[in-house]
């Protein structure tokens, strides 16, 4: 599993860090198999009445359990696992719905699982210092096809075309954190004749 | 340019003694016009014209933010300080033609709050009258904790339980003393901001304790003014008009430089809004500082001043104005 590897762009594009533990009541963190690795690495460096006070949500790669069995042993209050990115972005939001001031977020994996629970926690009412992210595993893209709004899914070339209104979109670095989303916008208005060669660029 | 270059002809409506150290002053517009409009947490500046002496002093508008036909604000007497309040106090009375500047608020509600948790101590309460007034208008949840040494001198204690009802809740040192802030800062829904207006140790307990129990800074919010402290007479040099002025005992930097008619940024007057930050030429001696804008390094360095509220002691000062 590699580390980020997200080049600096626009002010708009989101970078992370390391997860590192923060002062806090309550500790919620939310992790995908890429992430997992993040999670046991702060787990592990935290003071010993830590683990109490930690709230775990869990989305492993199909089939695999090792993970899921190294997270369970850490021995947090909570821990559940789903089997999608939006069924544990969801449970955080029924967590985080009950969650009191003093409440810290780690986020650790794709940046779609990043995005998304970033958006929910805010609409929960969790300041954005109060998160902290590493990002891991693949750059794929969450873009939204600003024309007709079609969310697309783990996007990897460079342009990519919508799968709804057909158009070859360039995918912005431009980011909305309410959206999670990356802004896709057509590529060939001006001509859309012309051919743009389509290659892959987010791995 | 400054909030207090444009002021707004008053005459004072009403006097009334809440109890023994405070009064409560209401103004209404000379002509009877509608006065500015203003958010929960601001304050206005009043002039005092005491014989030769001109002093301005910042006062939270404690009145309902919904109501433009007058301002109320209430002022706590100190009888060490350099005599603002002693002048309201003794001087001022109904029928009185005065002066004061528009509304600024550097302690507004964050409307993004899922709920508003106030902590006044003292005369602290002003502000959050004005926002509890405010918060019950918008129907978001708020819940105000106001500790005071006594209850003779807890102003408006019992109205504002009559006003407010549960949503307010007293502590007096006489009985008990002030709120458990671990207990009650442990146990806020997410999405609550904090606010607290009182003495300098109280604003050091809330900031504290919510910062160590993991509150985020953006949803910690605090205001103190302070009175210009009281000090030796000394000279400063101004460069660029090119002039030599000498600040009195009784009087701040901010006051001489402006009765030389020098132009100088301000707003709160009282160390805490950062307008009147000024460049130091040169020092020869040591600053007072007694803002609460610079960092520790700003001040060490003696390169920034604030006008304000702070002072010099020393051979010469040099201000970039």
């Amino acid at each position: 599993m590699s580390e980020s590897l997200i080049e600096e762009s626009i002010l708009s594009r989101p970078t992370y860090g390391t997860l590192a533990i923060a002062p806090g009541l309550a500790h919620y963190f939310v992790a995908d198999a890429s992430g997992a690795e993040c999670v046991i690495r702060a787990a592990e460096a935290a003071p010993g009445d830590f683990m109490e006070k930690v709230h775990i949500l869990y989305v492993p790669t199909p089939g695999e359990n090792a993970l899921i069995t190294a997270l369970y042993a850490l021995g947090a209050k909570r821990f559940e696992h789903f089997p999608t990115i939006d069924d544990a972005v969801a449970r955080l939001g029924d967590w985080l719905s009950d969650a009191r001031m003093g409440s810290q977020l780690y986020l650790a994996g794709t940046e779609t699982l990043i995005g998304k629970a970033v958006a929910v926690a805010e609409e929960c009412g969790l300041d954005h210092s109060a998160v902290q992210c590493e990002h891991r595993g693949s750059l794929a893209r969450r873009v939204q096809c600003v024309h007709c709004k079609t969310m697309i899914e783990k996007v990897t070339t460079q342009p990519v075309k919508c799968p709804s209104c057909d158009l070859l979109l360039l995918v912005r670095d431009h980011y909305s954190r309410r959206l999670a989303a990356f802004q896709g916008v057509c590529i060939n208005a001006e001509d859309p004749t012309e051919d743009v060669e389509i290659r892959e660029m987010f791995k | 340019m400054s909030a207090s270059d444009h002021l707004i002809p008053v005459v004072v409506s009403k006097v009334v003694e809440v109890n023994s150290i405070i009064k409560r002053f209401e103004f209404k517009h000379i002509d009877g016009n509608e006065l500015p409009a203003f958010s929960g947490g601001a304050h206005i500046v009043v002039e005092m014209l005491d014989g030769p002496t001109k002093r301005k002093n910042a006062y939270s508008l404690m009145s309902s933010p919904f109501d433009r036909g007058q301002y109320a604000i209430s002022v706590r007497r100190d009888d060490d300080g350099r005599g603002g309040s002693k002048f309201m106090h003794e001087k001022v009375e109904a029928g009185m033609k005065m002066k004061i500047s528009a509304p600024v608020n550097l302690f507004a509600l964050d409307l993004r709050a899922k709920k508003h948790l106030m902590i006044a101590g003292g005369i602290g309460i002003t502000p959050f009258i004005a926002q509890m007034t405010q918060a019950t208008e918008l129907g978001v949840p708020f819940e105000l904790h106001y500790a005071a040494r006594s209850a003779s001198q807890a102003a408006y204690m019992d109205s504002l339980q009559d006003r407010f009802g549960d949503n307010v809740r007293c502590y007096c040192d006489d009985a008990g003393g002030g709120p458990d802030l671990v207990g009650l800062l442990s146990d806020q829904p997410l999405g609550t901001h904090v606010y607290v207006c009182g003495p300098r140790g109280m604003i050091e307990a809330v900031v504290q304790t919510a910062t160590d129990l993991g509150w985020p800074a953006a949803h910690i919010h605090f205001e103190h003014f302070l009175s210009p402290p009281v000090g030796q007479a000394f000279s400063v040099h101004l460069a660029k008009a090119g002039i030599d002025i000498t600040v009195g005992p009784e009087q701040s930097l901010l006051e001489a430089i402006e009765a030389s008619g020098t132009p100088v940024n301000c707003l709160c007057r009282g160390g805490a809004c950062g307008q009147c930050e000024t460049k130091v030429v040169s020092c020869e001696g040591d600053i007072a500082h007694n803002d609460h804008w610079l960092d520790d390094e700003q001040r060490a360095s003696k390169q920034f001043i604030m006008p304000c509220v702070s002072r010099f002691r020393g051979e010469r000062l040099e201000l970039d104005l």
